[in-house]
């Protein structure tokens, strides 16, 4: 067991807390730089997938792990990035800019949904965000002169700095590099002061308020930063299939977004890209799975069942999710054999004061 | 020019009237008390000030400048702190971060500093420990500063919830019944560090308590309400002995 003698408080502020994780995500680090020249070209693919999925898990964390605010609708959201840049690609606009504008469209889109959020709560905002998401994608099926309707849009590869990147590496370093801007922006953000006003409206709005924390303004920030970052996660996404329509961006997609979150863990920025690779692989292993199957078992519908059960197998045995599994075996073993099973149960609260709102 | 002035506040929920007509003035630097039977309005009072309740009658002055018309967290900025009856802590949060959330109202950088953590972002972020960090020693909450509010026991989630309120380097201090659920023993820290929050943080404190061998230990003034209406207002011991309040605890006498 590692003990950290404490003598500034910039070691409670600083990223890495010890040089154990300097090392380890050092060499994670190290290892995902020289992958383009180790793995083949399927699992190059498949970890471009991981990380635009990832910085979409980070935005969703934000919001429903750290904020507290449910979202069923963030599908729209990679929707709106993902159009904004096959759009302004199309019209030549270099990606240095057309990125960041598909980051603010889709952060303006938040601005819009975050609107509600400051009436509704928990179930009821899921049902509006639900009910954005049903819009969004209406209104791109409708808008054949902008969108092309149902019969979608190509997207050219990335262009940067007139080197195409439509190789895998290219790619890959992009979606890498934003995903690490995506952690080291949130990090910072969560050991400033806006960070702890997301924790505090998710843990108790009354006496966030009475902190001084402007819930209309937080939470409507906490909407815009979530829907930005999906938006750039929904840039790539277009990129990366190179070709999108409508029925990429449905309710399932949302779901499919929101099981990355609770896959993952709520409340870990881990969790998000944990999350995020479970999401990606899960898929993988069934089709693997499916030549051992009797024909009838293997059919289309198995992904999804295979899916059900493990988001409600996640919640009912390991609500902490893939990062909680994994903080739980690293304390058995920094402890042992003095693990005892309730450490990581959560307390009943106590009674909490009169309900205002 | 008065510290803290309550002009005939009044709020009605429906038919009930819950707080009537009441007015009071709160000096600076003194521990002014609110006591009463159950459902007096007491709480109700502070949830007025704290603009909580839109109050439906009255208004609030903080150093003669109205309140009415804010929001609660404007209130908060202004200089008011406040504690809850039953604990409203951050329960997934570590106590320093608790404390931390107090400062929300000091912070100094913008967002873009925060998301790119400036070496002004961590000039603040420092500032602010540091700033906690005195409001750990004060209160005793050294050896609890990493741990998690959901574990702690309730004695002290109570001081942390202090130790949150003072970390928002208060003008006015709203205690509502700061010695509820704790033994005697607790109860003797918790009127120590309310004399030496008036004496050495020259904070002024509003207190709603029951406990009347607290309320007499550290109060200078106490108003006594029943059914929404002030009753009396002097001096602890005056107020004890006062008639009306007598009525309102015990009953008349047959």
């Amino acid at each position: 067991m590692r003990f950290l003698f404490k003598t500034d408080y910039d070691q409670d502020i600083r990223l890495f807390k010890h040089g154990g994780q300097v090392f380890w995500y050092g060499l994670l680090m190290a290892l995902l730089l020289t992958a383009p020249f180790t793995v083949g070209e399927y699992v190059m693919s498949q970890l471009h997938f991981i990380f635009i999925y990832s910085i979409v898990g980070l935005g969703l964390m934000l919001l429903v792990g750290f904020t507290g605010q449910i979202s069923l609708g963030h599908a729209a959201f990679l929707a709106v990035g993902a159009y904004t840049e096959a759009l302004l690609q199309a019209k030549g606009v270099p990606v240095f800019i057309s990125l960041p504008c598909a980051a603010l469209f889709s952060a303006a889109a938040g601005l819009i949904v975050g609107l509600p959020a400051l009436r509704l709560k928990g179930i009821y905002l899921a049902i509006a965000t639900l009910a954005f998401n049903v819009i969004v994608e209406e209104v791109i099926t409708r808008w054949e002169g902008l969108t092309g309707g149902n019969s979608g849009l190509h997207v050219k590869p990335v262009e940067l700095f007139g080197v195409k990147l439509d190789g895998d590496a290219g790619f890959f370093y992009l979606c890498l590099g934003l995903t690490v801007l995506s952690i080291l922006a949130l990090m910072n953000l969560l050991r400033s002061p806006t960070g702890r006003a997301f924790v505090a409206i998710r843990d108790s709005e009354i006496s966030a308020s009475c902190m001084g924390v402007n819930l209309a303004k937080y939470k409507t920030l906490a909407f815009a930063i979530s829907a930005a970052l999906t938006g750039i996660g929904g840039a790539l996404y277009a990129h990366k299939v190179s070709f999108i329509s409508p029925e990429q961006f449905t309710l399932l997609q949302s779901i499919e977004l929101i099981t990355i979150v609770i896959l993952g863990g709520v409340g870990f920025l881990h969790g998000a890209v944990l999350g995020a690779a479970f999401l990606i692989v899960l898929p993988q292993l069934i089709s693997l799975a499916k030549d051992y199957l009797p024909a009838n078992v293997g059919s289309s519908g198995l992904q999804a069942v295979v899916f059900g059960l493990v988001l409600i197998g996640f919640i009912i045995f390991e609500p902490l999710g893939l990062y909680g599994r994994w903080l739980k075996l690293r304390t058995w073993f920094e402890l042992f054999p003095f693990y005892r099973k309730g450490m990581f149960r959560r307390q009943k609260s106590y009674m909490k004061s009169e309900r205002l709102r | 020019m008065s510290f803290f002035r309550v002009e005939n506040l009044g709020i009605h929920f429906g038919g009930v009237v819950a707080v009537d007509d009441v007015s009071f003035e709160v000096k600076r630097g003194e521990v002014y008390t609110i006591i009463g039977p159950n459902g007096a309005g007491k709480t109700t009072i502070f949830n007025l000030i704290g603009l909580l309740y839109p109050a439906t009658a009255g208004r609030i002055f903080l150093e003669d400048k109205p309140l009415a018309g804010s929001v609660p967290h404007r209130v908060a900025q202004l200089g008011i702190a406040r504690t809850f009856q039953n604990i409203e802590l951050f329960e997934h949060a570590t106590v320093l971060q608790n404390l931390l959330i107090g400062r929300h109202r000091h912070r100094a950088a913008s967002l873009w500093q925060e998301l790119l953590f400036t070496p002004a972002a961590r000039r603040a972020e420092l500032a602010a420990r540091e700033a906690v960090e005195q409001v750990i020693d004060f209160l005793d909450l050294a050896k609890y500063r990493d741990s998690l509010v959901a574990g702690l026991p309730y004695g002290v989630r109570k001081v942390v919830e202090l130790g949150r309120a003072l970390a928002t380097e208060p003008r006015l201090l709203l205690l509502d019944e700061p010695s509820s659920g704790l033994n005697p023993e607790e109860t003797d820290d918790m009127a120590f560090w309310i004399e030496d929050i008036r004496r050495h943080l020259a904070v002024t404190v509003l207190m709603v308590e029951h406990d009347m061998n607290l309320v007499a230990r550290v109060s200078d003034r106490v108003l006594a309400l029943n059914l929404g209406m002030v009753i009396a207002e002097g001096t602890p011991a005056e107020v004890q002995a006062h008639p009306a309040v007598i009525e309102a605890y015990l009953g008349k006498a047959a």
